[in-house]
């Protein structure tokens, strides 16, 4: 069949959906909980009800958060053969990026915080055991990677792991940082070291109870942006956990092969988080084009940008560069959905969603005025909010690193 | 029904790249990258002069009328996103893009400084089909449905080669693309069977003209209405090939707005001078000075429909866009190659994040404008709105495109800014891409 680059039909419905949540949810409460940081969101709980059901019963494949990905994935590939192996499928990571886009056009620290989606589940879902999968699949996961001496050089960190033979339990000891969740969730996956001087290949993930007594939460950020969503702090004192709570294999692996593992889950969430920058980008430009239209200013898509007024021209570059970053966000997941690797495009699709619509957001806020910038308004705390997806899931510098690397053949000692 | 000339099949196309690879080593294309062909050097000795358009020598004639025009169906479309090329698609794309890395890639630099293509790579190119690509079957075409995409990905891998190379051999498609879209069926009976022969007239869309903040919306070309056609005066620019054009599609403000005119390139009150411009220069760019050229009535394509008019200059950005993608994927090989081998302080320079990271971003916006644009062609090809998607690839070519010509200069340093590397033929080529208006047609 022909290039085609529109949505399938098969996905407006679940686009209606998650549109309408995002609009009677989130949109309603954007505000409310941008000024009131840190008081949990309670109109999420019904909707996250909602969600749990319609993803049990199928209806909302993906529309979720971050988790969306693998659970999706895991239905789609399982219980569904497909006729020819080599006819292509749009499939759940199109779905996860489709529903994203719409949740975060609503509000991106709302879908932070929806329950039930954190990170960790999709950390979960990529390794755990089917016994694991039995007694942490579906409930309320964070992610606890960075360290303050460890941000975007993960495979640094230095929170440890030691086995206790005696009670079969493993002893975490260290300080994460940036928990999106953590104060929330029910569950903290935490990556720490069985070995430091043994690299990256010791380097494993393992589930803590959040109520367990050796997980101490320090403190919660005040933060630029999505201030719905709660990013804690924690210390780790002999925080003891059941071997069982080892994510994957408890071997060290060598050298690069159990880090590269973890490193793959981007390959699926990178695309999500440009998604979410593509539905604030979004957001941003549809605001700012009833503002223009109120004023009075026409885009043409004939004449050339120069020969109309500065502002139509500025917006119709906006509008170019947002599509330019959706399309690639949308490549990036059909590829992962067609098994093709795609770790630069990943990397690509984060890297220009998360700067593009960083620029659009401040460059709508320009064009918009004092509208933009009052707080009457949702343009500024967009502004605001989408700055965090240049920077979460591999600052916009990583994303070059990755991509520069695998262009160039270069290994992670050469191009450092 | 005009004669059937031979189809793609009949050509080795379908049948496998062993025919094409054979045609695009062939010896004539070999003595094209060895001597300066005679016609060339004739041609340069004409460029100083104003002279009469050469397309007098052809005379356009109908051998047989049709009763109504021709259009090409629509390519079948799918539900599904989807980024793979059909078979047909990937073996176009396969045998051009070898004869522009092979051919025309070597025949570049040369043809930058002589401000002119060799013949015999314009023939390859012919016998590629390059010129048909847009008539429908029952006119001689060879491709079985209309597709811009497909137009899309052969400039795409033309311009991989040269832009300026890829220009001067996809313009004549532009006119032919136009009749087969909005001619009628007198302009298709007259010109289309000449497209799919063996020596396709020198042809090219008309839009351009020498004045700032250039907009073809508001022409300063007119055509004025006569008892018996039109009368059109007005000066146009960066015509390609325009010294040897034997038939234009000429875009002149009505009455009613901008139109569109299929004007012969032998008509009276048509001159032409040589026009080289900062790049684009194997096109032999010429300027075309209109004084009182008479038209007939039915000159006028598409009944001077606005929305055809729309339709040509947004499939003409789109085509600008591809060839961009193509020139913009030749600095991005370019570069990986030059900063891996390219040793400063010790060490190659693509070890420093400020060298590497230039090569990121040309990678990263290289691709946007690459979707962007497929999916204005693909919009296209579905019958549906692709103004506006034009519109966005067009402005994201005019800024990256742009971008990407300069940081490949500047990876390279002061090598970058020789004869000795292609890439400052590419930093004036990409410039273009972003302003040009016509000239082609997808």
């Amino acid at each position: 069949m022909p290039i085609n680059l529109e949505i399938p039909k098969k996905y407006k419905q679940l686009v209606e959906q998650a549109n309408m949540a995002a609009t009677h949810v989130f949109r309603a409460n954007s505000r409310k909980y941008d000024l009131a940081e840190h008081t949990y969101p309670k109109e999420l709980d019904m909707l996250a009800a909602m969600l749990d059901g319609m993803e049990q019963g199928g209806g909302l494949d993906g529309a979720g958060a971050t988790a969306g990905v693998s659970k999706g994935a895991a239905k789609k590939n399982g219980s569904k053969p497909e006729a020819d192996p080599n006819a292509v499928k749009n499939g759940a990571n199109l779905a996860s990026v489709l529903g994203v886009t719409e949740m975060c056009w609503g509000d991106t620290g709302l879908l932070l915080t929806m329950p039930r989606q954190g990170l960790g589940q999709a950390a979960i879902a990529a390794v755990a055991t089917p016994e694991q999968l039995a007694r942490f699949g579906g409930r309320w996961a964070a992610m606890a990677i960075t360290e303050p001496e460890a941000g975007s050089d993960s495979a640094s960190i230095r929170a440890t792991a030691s086995y206790d033979v005696d009670t079969n339990e493993y002893i975490l000891n260290g300080e994460k940082i940036f928990v999106t969740s953590g104060d929330r969730a029910e569950l903290i996956v935490v990556w720490a070291s069985l070995d430091r001087k043994a690299g990256r290949g010791a380097i494993k993930s393992f589930v803590v109870e959040r109520d367990n007594p050796g997980l101490h939460l320090d403190r919660l950020e005040h933060k630029l942006g999505i201030r719905a969503s709660d990013t804690a702090n924690f210390r780790l004192e002999d925080c003891r956990v059941p071997a069982e709570n080892l994510l994957g294999s408890a071997e060290i692996q060598t050298a690069k092969e159990g880090f590269s593992g973890v490193m793959k889950t981007f390959d699926n969430t990178r695309p999500l988080v440009a998604g979410m920058a593509i539905g604030v980008g979004r957001a941003a430009l549809e605001a700012t084009h009833e503002l223009l239209k109120e004023a009075g200013v026409k885009i043409d898509y004939s004449i050339p940008p120069h020969a109309q007024v500065g502002a139509a021209a500025e917006f119709l570059a906006l509008e170019a560069d947002w599509e330019a970053a959706r399309l690639l966000t949308l490549k990036a997941a059909w590829m992962a959905d067609n098994k093709k690797p795609n770790t630069v495009e990943a990397s690509i699709s984060k890297a220009k969603a998360g700067r593009a619509c960083t620029d659009i957001c401040l460059r709508c806020v320009a064009l918009a005025g004092t509208v933009g910038y009052s707080e009457n308004d949702l343009l500024e705390k967009w502004a605001r909010d989408v700055k965090i997806l240049d920077i979460f899931e591999g600052t916009q510098q990583i994303q070059q690193l990755v991509i520069a690397r695998q262009l160039l053949g270069k290994s992670s000692s050469e191009l450092r | 029904m005009p004669p059937q000339s031979p189809t793609l099949a009949e050509r080795g196309m379908s049948a496998g790249l062993k025919a094409i690879n054979s045609i695009a080593s062939s010896e004539l294309v070999d003595k094209a990258g060895l001597r300066k062909p005679l016609e060339q050097l004739l041609f340069n000795g004409s460029k100083q002069s104003l002279k009469a358009a050469g397309g007098a020598a052809r005379v356009f004639k109908a051998t047989s009328q049709l009763g109504k025009p021709e259009r090409q169906p629509r390519a079948k479309t799918s539900d599904l996103f989807d980024l793979t090329p059909t078979d047909e698609q990937q073996m176009l794309v396969e045998s051009v893009k070898d004869f522009a890395l092979d051919k025309i890639r070597k025949a570049a630099h040369d043809a930058d400084h002589d401000a002119a293509t060799p013949p015999a790579l314009l023939a390859t190119a012919n016998e590629l089909g390059l010129a048909m690509i847009g008539v429908p079957e029952a006119l001689g075409g060879v491709v079985e449905s209309r597709s811009a995409v497909t137009a899309a990905l052969m400039a795409e891998a033309l311009a991989e080669g040269d832009m300026g190379i890829a220009l001067a051999a996809l313009a004549p498609a532009g006119v032919s693309t136009a009749l087969s879209l909005w001619g009628s069926a007198e302009h298709q009976s007259t010109y289309l069977p000449e497209f799919v022969g063996d020596k396709p007239p020198v042809a090219a869309v008309v839009v351009a003209e020498p004045h700032g903040v250039f907009n073809p919306f508001e022409l300063k070309t007119t055509a004025r209405e006569t008892a018996s056609g039109y009368t059109l005066n007005g000066v146009k620019s960066l015509v390609p090939r325009a010294a040897e054009g034997e038939l234009f599609i000429i875009a002149a403000q009505t009455e009613n707005g901008p139109a569109l005119f299929v004007v012969e390139g032998g008509t009276p009150g048509i001159t032409v001078e040589a026009e080289p411009a900062m790049g684009l220069r194997a096109a032999a760019t010429g300027r075309l000075t209109l004084k009182a050229v008479k038209v007939r009535e039915s000159a006028l394509l598409g009944a001077g429909d606005a929305k055809v008019y729309r339709e040509l200059i947004a499939l003409g950005r789109i085509g600008w866009s591809a060839l961009a993608v193509g020139t913009g994927q030749a600095v991005l090989e370019y570069v990986k190659v030059y900063v891996n081998d390219r040793i400063a302080f010790g060490e190659p320079i693509s070890n420093r994040q400020s060298v590497a990271f230039k090569v990121a971003d040309i990678a990263i916006e290289l691709d946007g404008i690459r979707l962007v644009t497929y999916r204005a062609a693909a919009l296209a090809d579905a019958g549906k709105d692709f103004i506006k998607q034009a519109a966005l690839a067009r402005s994201l070519t005019a800024k990256y495109g742009m971008q990407i010509g300069s940081d490949g200069v500047q990876l390279l340093g002061g090598h970058g800014y020789t004869k000795e590397h292609p890439v400052e033929r590419w930093y004036r080529d990409l410039r273009a891409a972003g302003l040009m208006e016509g000239a082609l047609v997808l």
